[in-house]
Formats: structure tokens, sequence, C-alpha cells
């Protein structure tokens, strides 16, 4: 009885009207901001109006114009271009990254709630020890010990992403292998992958899409962090982050240089992070109703 | 506190020392082991094998890689860390020059955040749904979604390009008065709080809102009590064990900002030496200074599970 007080949801029915089209005023925002940047990582460098490399101005750190939209940077070179081209950088790597990661984590999930119980802990403990490393720290001594390159990048972010992954997705798996259905399947003699592909994964695909899409946000932020610090993308080939880094030297006059990169970070991840928040209330609100 | 508590804190204290010694392990493992000669790449390419072979034995390098991992893990427990090779100075001694400077930044940042969310977490678990609740959960999510370099670059042309308050990207070191003080840390502060405070407030509004929604709040609704007594003298008192875990957690997201922070704002810090050493391919450097972090970051996530086992009444009374 104490129970059921406790867990019947918060008396606020006159809040959700509101709520509503608030959250999917700000989800819809979010929406179109993925998609632009999907859009500008990947037809970015063909509408880049000069070459990535020229100088075309005389002015460094000159302010927005009609000529060059987004100013120049430290060497006189079109913002505008070089955010169109690093934006492939930035998005691309966090994207395959995550990809990896999530489908990284998911399989391990799924082979260890199908396989016997000594492996199943052994995968879990190992995740567990990996999750105790700060992902920052993971990137600096990955760097400090290989060099940086785009692989390695690649490496290091699904390596301190997988564990989180492989935690989400073993949590939901382990609940639906409980199930009676799942069950049903194994006493008819079902193999073990077709337990896990045919009768789990389909079950748990939306949250780990929906995870995965978070986890892009946190690569793109632990990618850009790296090569704000001079150890992620390097030269001549720059991200969102390295075009942060390369023109810090504008700061104090307030150089669009260095505002618009960062920003154009920020939108990224704000818009992420805002479509994934709305698809998630969106799904437990239509679970809690049933 | 009974047998079952203690039993359950010594668990959990043995979990974190096995799980800080396999980190240690991955640590080593690849700083040390997986890139190959250590004494081949410092010595380039074109090394006779003689001189490769002297330097091999000089570094210890052809010992199997576990003992010269428990060598190495000794070393770090009793405080010889090796000497930095870019500073050609004991590592020991260049990171207690740099330790105080980091923990000053830290203890201002947890000063300065704790209050601030906690304060925003409570008035927006009790106008739930209100202003300042959606005004926060905004801020939130994009406090969160932002990188901290963003919100640095912000705060420098704000307060120091256009307003003219503070000095950007300077660093004195002699700090007498109050009022270099708060020109030295406004920044680097106000940068670390911003995503500390989104997150600690929105874990303390959760907190405080699982209390709201019980039935003896809902008892003391009913018989009259006002919104602030049940809040402050209801809610709070058994909300406190969650907050303080929301607490250590979110301080353990410094971790990862003090890194950016101290080099966008030249701050002499143990994160802006990490840095370094990464860039130098300092070793010995690296492998204390990754030590020092996940250590502490280890014990905060270790603080917050405990302050959860001891807040928990059902495990008191037992």
């Amino acid at each position: 009885m104490n129970n059921l007080i406790v867990k019947s949801p918060p008396a606020a029915p006159e809040l959700a009207g509101g709520k509503v089209s608030h959250g999917s005023w700000l989800g819809l925002a979010g929406a179109a901001m993925c998609v632009i940047w999907l859009l500008v990582a990947i037809f970015g460098p063909w509408l880049a109006p000069h070459p990535v490399g020229e100088v075309v101005s005389d002015n460094v750190f000159d302010n927005l114009s009609i000529a060059y939209p987004f100013g120049t940077d430290y060497l006189g070179r079109d913002m505008l271009s070089r955010i169109l081209v690093g934006a492939r950088f930035t998005v691309g790597l966090a994207l395959v990254a995550a990809v990896m990661a999530s489908g990284l984590g998911t399989s391990f999930a799924l082979l260890s709630v199908v396989s016997p119980k000594w492996l199943d802990e052994l995968i879990s403990r190992l995740m567990d020890a990996f999750i105790s490393i700060p992902s920052k720290m993971l990137a600096l001594i990955m760097v400090s010990a290989f060099g940086s390159s785009v692989t390695l990048l690649i490496c290091t972010a699904v390596l301190s992403f997988t564990p989180g992954a492989f935690r989400i997705a073993r949590s939901m798996a382990v609940n639906i292998e409980a199930l009676e259905y799942v069950q049903v399947a194994r006493t008819r003699g079902e193999r073990r992958l077709y337990v896990a592909c045919v009768e789990i994964l389909p079950n748990i695909l939306n949250p780990v899409l929906t995870d995965l899409g978070l986890r892009f946000g946190y690569i793109v932020l632990l990618l850009s962090g790296m090569s704000f610090l001079g150890l992620g993308v390097q030269p001549p080939d720059a991200d969102l982050g390295s075009l942060v880094r390369e023109n810090i030297g504008g700061l104090n006059q307030g150089a669009p240089a260095i505002v618009i990169p960062a920003l154009a970070i920020g939108t990224l991840t704000i818009g992420v992070n805002l479509f994934i928040d709305r698809l998630s209330s969106l799904r437990s609100r239509r679970s809690g109703g049933h | 506190m009974n047998s079952n508590t203690l039993w359950l804190i010594g668990r959990r204290l043995g979990a974190a020392i096995v799980t800080l010694l396999i980190v240690s392990m991955v640590v080593f493992a690849i700083t040390a082991v997986l890139p190959g000669d250590a004494a081949q790449q410092s010595l380039g390419q074109f090394a006779t094998p003689e001189q490769v072979a002297a330097l091999r034995l000089k570094m210890g390098l052809d010992q199997p890689g576990v003992l010269r991992y428990l060598h190495w893990l000794m070393g770090l427990l009793s405080g010889e860390m090796g000497v930095s090779v870019s500073n050609a100075m004991p590592v020991s001694d260049l990171m207690a020059g740099r330790v105080p400077n980091t923990l000053m930044l830290a203890a201002t940042t947890a000063l300065v955040s704790v209050p601030v969310a906690l304060i925003l977490g409570i008035g927006s678990a009790m106008g739930r749904g209100g202003r300042i609740d959606s005004f926060l959960s905004f801020f939130t999510l994009t406090m969160v979604a932002v990188p901290e370099f963003l919100v640095a670059t912000l705060a420098v042309l704000i307060f120091a390009v256009n307003l003219g308050w503070l000095s950007a990207l300077s660093y004195s070191s002699e700090i007498t008065t109050p009022l270099q003080f708060l020109r030295t840390y406004a920044l680097p502060v106000m940068t670390l709080c911003c995503v500390i405070v989104a997150q600690m407030a929105r874990m303390t509004r959760a907190a405080v809102i699982d209390q709201l929604d019980s039935p003896y709040v809902e008892m003391a609704r009913l018989k009259g009590v006002s919104k602030m007594r049940i809040v402050l003298r209801h809610a709070l008192p058994n909300a406190i064990g969650p907050i303080a875990n929301a607490i250590a957690l979110s301080l353990s997201y410094l971790l990862g900002g003090v890194v950016i922070v101290e080099t966008i704002f030249n701050y002499p810090g143990i994160a802006s030496l990490m840095v370094d050493a990464v860039t130098n391919r300092d070793m010995a450097l690296v492998q204390a200074c990754t030590m020092l972090f996940c250590t502490a970051y280890l014990t905060l996530v270790l603080i917050a599970d405990l302050c959860a086992i001891l807040s928990n009444p059902r495990l008191r009374n037992q």
C-alpha cells in the first residue's frame, strides 16, 4: 500500500499543457540544429567560398563583413570556409566514434546477457575498471603514449565511451532477458545468437539509439577539448576545437575568429542534447500512459 | 552505526582500492608497455644496438613488464615518482609546487558553487514547473552541453574586453589584497562554476522533489504547515544524504573542466603541468599526474557512495 502511494505520479496535471508546447518547441529547434550541422558536415567543403588554407585578406582578426561573413583568422584566412571544412572533422569523427562505441557496447551487453555467468562477470568488471578513468585523462595518456592522429582519437573516444554504452544496454537487456517470451525462445532451443539478435535487440534498440545521440554529444566535447589543448586534430587539418585554439590570440580584441567556432560547437552539442531530451521525455510519457 | 553498515562501508572501501589498482595497471600499460621501446625512441633511429642496449639496462627496460609495474607502483606509494625529462627535476618537486594552486582553485570553486547550487536546486524544487524551474532545466541542459572554452571565451569577452573589470588571461603570483585575489580567480572560478552549479542544482532538485512527493510531506501539507517549513524542517533533513552524494559527484566534474580552464587562463596548476607533460611526452610526469587525478576522482565517487550508504535509514536501523 505504501509503495503504491510513493510510486503514484506527481500530482501536477495543470503543468502538462504548458510544458508540452515549451518542450516540443525546444526539441524542434534542437532537431533543426542537428540537421543543419549534419548538412554542413556533408556539403560544407563544397560550399566554402575560398580554399581552406588560402590567405585572402591582409587584415588578421577582421570583423564580420560582406566579403568575409565570419571575419578572418590569425593569418587572414576566411573563417567561413575554415568552419565549413572544420565541421566535417568535428561531426564526422564524433559520429564514427559514437556509432562504434554504441555498437561495441551493445554487442558486449548482448553477449554478456546470453553467455555463462563467469563471462558476464568478467566483461562487467572490465568495463567497470575503464569507466573509472575520466575520459579526458584517458585521452591525455593515450596521446602522450602514441602521439595524436585521427585514428588514435577515434580509438580513444571508443575506449572511453564503450563502457557507458555497455552499462546502459546491459541493464536493459537483463530486464528483457527475464521476460517470458525470451525464456520461451530459450526453451524452444533457439541458439544464443538468435535470442540476442531477434528476441532482445529489437526491444532495446530505441533507448540504445537515444544513448548514441548523448554519447555523440560527449565525444564532440571530448575531441574539441583535446583539439583546443593542441592535442587533437593536428595541423594543417583543423576541426572546430583547433580553430578556437589557433585564434586564441584574438581573444583580447574580441575577434569573431575565436567566438564563432566556439559558438558553433555549442550550437551543435546543445542541439543534440535538446533533441535527445525531447525524445526521451516523449518516450517516458508514452510508456507512462500504458 | 551497526555491523551491517560497517561491513558495507568496508566492502566499498575495498572495492575502491581494487579499482585504483586496476586503474594504475591500465595507466602503466598504456604509458610504459604498449608504446614500445622507450630507449630506442629517446636515442632515435641512428643509435647503435650497443647504445640502445646500454640505455635499456640503465632504464630497467630489460626486466619484464610485471616487475617494472611493481617497481613503479612502490615508487608512487613512497613518493619517488622518477625524474621529469623535460624539466630535469624530480616529478615530486614539480608537483608539490603546483598542487596547492589547483587545490586553491578547486576549493574556491566548491565554496562558490555549493551554496548557489543548493539555493537554485531547492528553489526550483519548491516552485516546480514554474519560471525558475523551467529556466533551471534549460540552463542545466545548456551548461552540460557546451564546452568549457566557450564559457571561458564568452566570460573573457564580457568581463575583460567589454566591461574591462578584470584582466584577461593573466596570473600574478603574489596575492596580497582581496581585490587582487578577486581579479585573479574570478574568471577561472566563474567558468568552472557554470558547469558544476548546473549539475549540482539539477541533482539537488531531484533529491528534494523525491522527498516532497512522499506521504509524510503530504501529511504535513494537509496539517497546514507552511511551504517554507515543509521544505526546511521536513524534506531537507531527509534529503541531506542524496544532496551530499550530488555535491561529491558534481565536484568530480571539476577534474575534466580544470584541464581546459587552467590552460586557457595560464593558471599554474597541476592540470596545465599535465598538458605540458603530454605535449612534451614526458612520461614520468604524465603517469604521476594521471594517477593523482584518477585518485582524486575515485575519492570523490567514494565519498558520494559513502554518503548514500550512511544516509540510508534502512541500513542504519536494521
